[in-house]
């Protein structure tokens, strides 16, 4: 069958199944809107919250990252794996204990303020924006390429689905529609990488193929080694950022994967602690399938890539090529006129750029796998981006309809206006989120990576202080988080937009990257949170009185308001 | 539950998040990103020892990490008697 046709079918099919779950699980309370109801098995949290976590990001961009970079990129593997450890250790079982709809609202309570819960609202909303125009944008670009209609199209396509699904169903709806988006996304994810091991290395695992032996007996990595160490780019298993650097970013990535909201809500669902902790294991489980293997489809696609196009004829070029030329992701400038394409390090010489994000969606095509499989991969990319963008869609949506309108503006809301509120705001994110896919402002492949500095800076060091230390007060909490977030937006407007007389990379404070910075504000945060505590009065009895009672995990009683 | 039970289970608790906590910076930021010059000096079959660390052993660790512990936690809540 024709490759659109079969893309058409493959999406079709995921789409109905996604609309029909969303008819199956709607909500009905607030409870169900919030929480799913607070019923939800380990096993299936852990297949949504993989879900929720694999954006576009990992399905589409990583492995293309990680190709591009090599042991560089390193951080994104760790970082955005480690942060499970401490979400398993650190966090969700004493936040399922506490037994609240949102972050804020723990945060709310535990600092016995409206201003600690205000500044964990903004911070939730700042973080969650940042990160769902990414994932509209990833569903257009999907749409654009393999389904050849306008990439605005796309997006509004995209919308309607999760539109559908988010507003309908809330956290219920969007639990049980990502379980079967993890399904689609890794079979995706898996099925080519598969294929591609085979034919490079002969072994079908691929997470044992990238360390295996080519056809011609060499070891893989060592020729790919050889193959840039010729084009002039550094090796490719040792990669090219200082030490340091690597350390903070890896660190700023995995707490700030720590303290995302849409992630840490995800452990709100279950009925007990332990089972908030077994769902932090199937997560990791099921993300280490797709993470393991990504680095390993980074060096099948970078040795394929190399040998396919350098020093070869243009006009022998594969169709793939000339599709990706025109979505403008590839292009080719015949600097020195011979016809051949030259792929180096030096600028002045290189002839080709090929944008990132293409390596995973090019991939099968380079590798010159069945129609099928592509088709397969465009379906697995848009359940990746659409499953995180329901999932940041309705931690949105409760920051307004509940930590605002109910617990601020309108306490005396009623149990149904507080739920048309949830979906009203779900509805208006879903639209603004939409805008910004169609409009991407310049900045939002910047702040998606510095969103996890931003919930580094900000959430990690209340929610660990509130946990493990009774004597945490509200005045230690807001300053704090203000001082955290304050100073991770400043590095990151001073460096990234160039504002308070901007900077270039020798002007990093002591040679950190904005991306690693999360790490050092998150520092700043716990400093400041501990000095003003220490001046400032105890919090009261009953709330050293709460802290005493997360610790223990027996009798969770169901999340409540 | 008594507060000396709490205490002694919170103490337990604490003392296997120190443990784990540190196999999980060992791994990543020691074996994956400190010494990780040091490490691929030693060769796994095609892989560089330190970078095998870094782009897979880690995230392998990670995963065990989680589930010794939720093995460790349900025998702590056991003993204790609250698995409720």
């Amino acid at each position: 069958m024709e490759l659109q046709t079969l893309t058409w079918l493959f999406v079709g099919i995921t789409f109905t199944l996604y609309i029909g779950i969303a008819i199956w699980s709607r909500a009905g309370s607030t409870k169900e809107f919030y929480v799913a109801g607070g019923g939800v098995s380990p096993l299936a949290n852990g297949l949504a919250t993989a879900a929720d976590w694999m954006s576009a990001a990992s399905f589409i961009s990583m492995a293309g990252l990680i190709s591009f970079s090599g042991y560089d990129g390193s951080v994104y593997l760790m970082g955005w794996t480690g942060g499970y450890v401490l979400l398993a250790l650190l966090l969700a079982p004493y936040l399922r204990k506490f037994g609240k709809f949102t972050v804020p609202d723990f945060i709310g309570d535990r600092y016995y303020s409206n201003v600690a819960r205000t500044v964990a609202v903004f911070c939730a909303l700042l973080v969650s924006f940042t990160y769902v125009a990414g994932q509209m944008r990833g569903v257009g670009l999907v749409f654009s390429r393999f389904l050849e209609v306008d990439i605005n199209t796309g997006v509004i396509i995209g919308m309607i689905i999760v539109l559908f699904y988010a507003v309908l169903g809330g956290m219920k709806g969007i639990t049980y529609t990502q379980v079967a988006q993890y399904c689609v996304l890794i079979f995706a994810f898996m099925v080519p990488a598969i294929f591609i091991s085979i034919q490079m290395t002969g072994n079908p695992i691929p997470q044992l193929g990238f360390g295996g032996l080519d056809e011609n007996g060499v070891y893989l990595l060592d020729k790919l080694d050889k193959l840039h160490r010729e084009l002039g780019f550094a090796a490719y298993t040792s990669g090219s950022k200082s030490t340091l650097d690597v350390f903070f970013i890896t660190a700023a990535l995995m707490v700030g994967t720590a303290g995302l909201p849409h992630v840490i809500v995800r452990f709100f669902t279950v009925k007990k602690v332990s089972d908030a902790r077994k769902s932090a294991g199937w997560a990791l489980l099921f993300i280490m399938i797709l993470y393991t293997t990504a680095p390993a489809i980074a060096v099948f696609a970078r040795t394929n890539m190399i040998e396919t196009v350098n020093n070869q004829d243009y006009k022998e070029m594969p169709d793939w090529f000339t599709t990706w030329e025109e979505t403008g992701l590839l292009s080719f400038n015949d600097k020195n006129k011979d016809g051949k394409i030259q792929y180096v390090e030096d600028a002045s010489i290189n002839e080709l750029t090929i944008d990132k994000d293409i390596m995973v969606l090019a991939n099968p095509e380079i590798a010159q796998l069945p129609n099928w499989v592509i088709a397969l991969v465009a379906a697995g990319a848009l359940a990746a981006a659409l499953s995180t963008a329901a999932g940041l869609l309705l931690v949105i949506s409760a920051s307004v309809s509940h930590d605002l309108i109910k617990k601020m503006i309108q306490p005396n809301i009623s149990e149904k206006g507080e739920l048309m509120a949830a979906r009203l705001s779900a509805f208006v994110a879903v639209c603004v989120a939409g805008y910004f896919g169609i409009n991407p402002p310049d900045f939002v492949a910047a702040t998606v990576a510095l969103a996890f500095g931003l919930a580094a800076a900000s959430f990690f060091p209340a929610i660990i202080l509130g946990i493990f230390t009774k004597k945490m007060n509200k005045e230690g909490a807001i300053a704090g988080m203000i001082a955290g977030i304050l100073t991770m937006l400043f590095y990151m407007l001073k460096f990234k937009f160039d504002w308070f007389g901007g900077g270039q990379k020798e002007d990093w404070w002591f040679g950190i990257s904005p991306e690693g910075f999360g790490t050092v504000a998150m520092i700043i945060n716990f400093l400041i949170a501990i000095v003003v505590s220490k001046f400032t009065p105890d919090p009261p009895d009953e709330v050293q009185e709460i802290v005493a009672n997360i610790r223990i995990p027996s009798g969770a009683g169901e999340a409540t308001h | 539950m008594k507060k000396s039970h709490q205490k002694k289970y919170w103490k337990t608790n604490l003392k296997y998040l120190a443990i784990l906590l540190s196999i999980w910076f060992i791994v990543s930021f020691g074996c994956g990103i400190l010494f990780v010059d040091e490490l691929n000096t030693i060769r796994m079959g095609g892989f560089k020892l330190g970078f095998w660390f870094a782009q897979q052993g880690s995230i392998y660790v990670f995963t065990v990490l989680i589930f010794v512990y939720i093995r460790l936690m349900n025998k702590l809540d056991k003993k204790y008697n609250l698995d409720s």
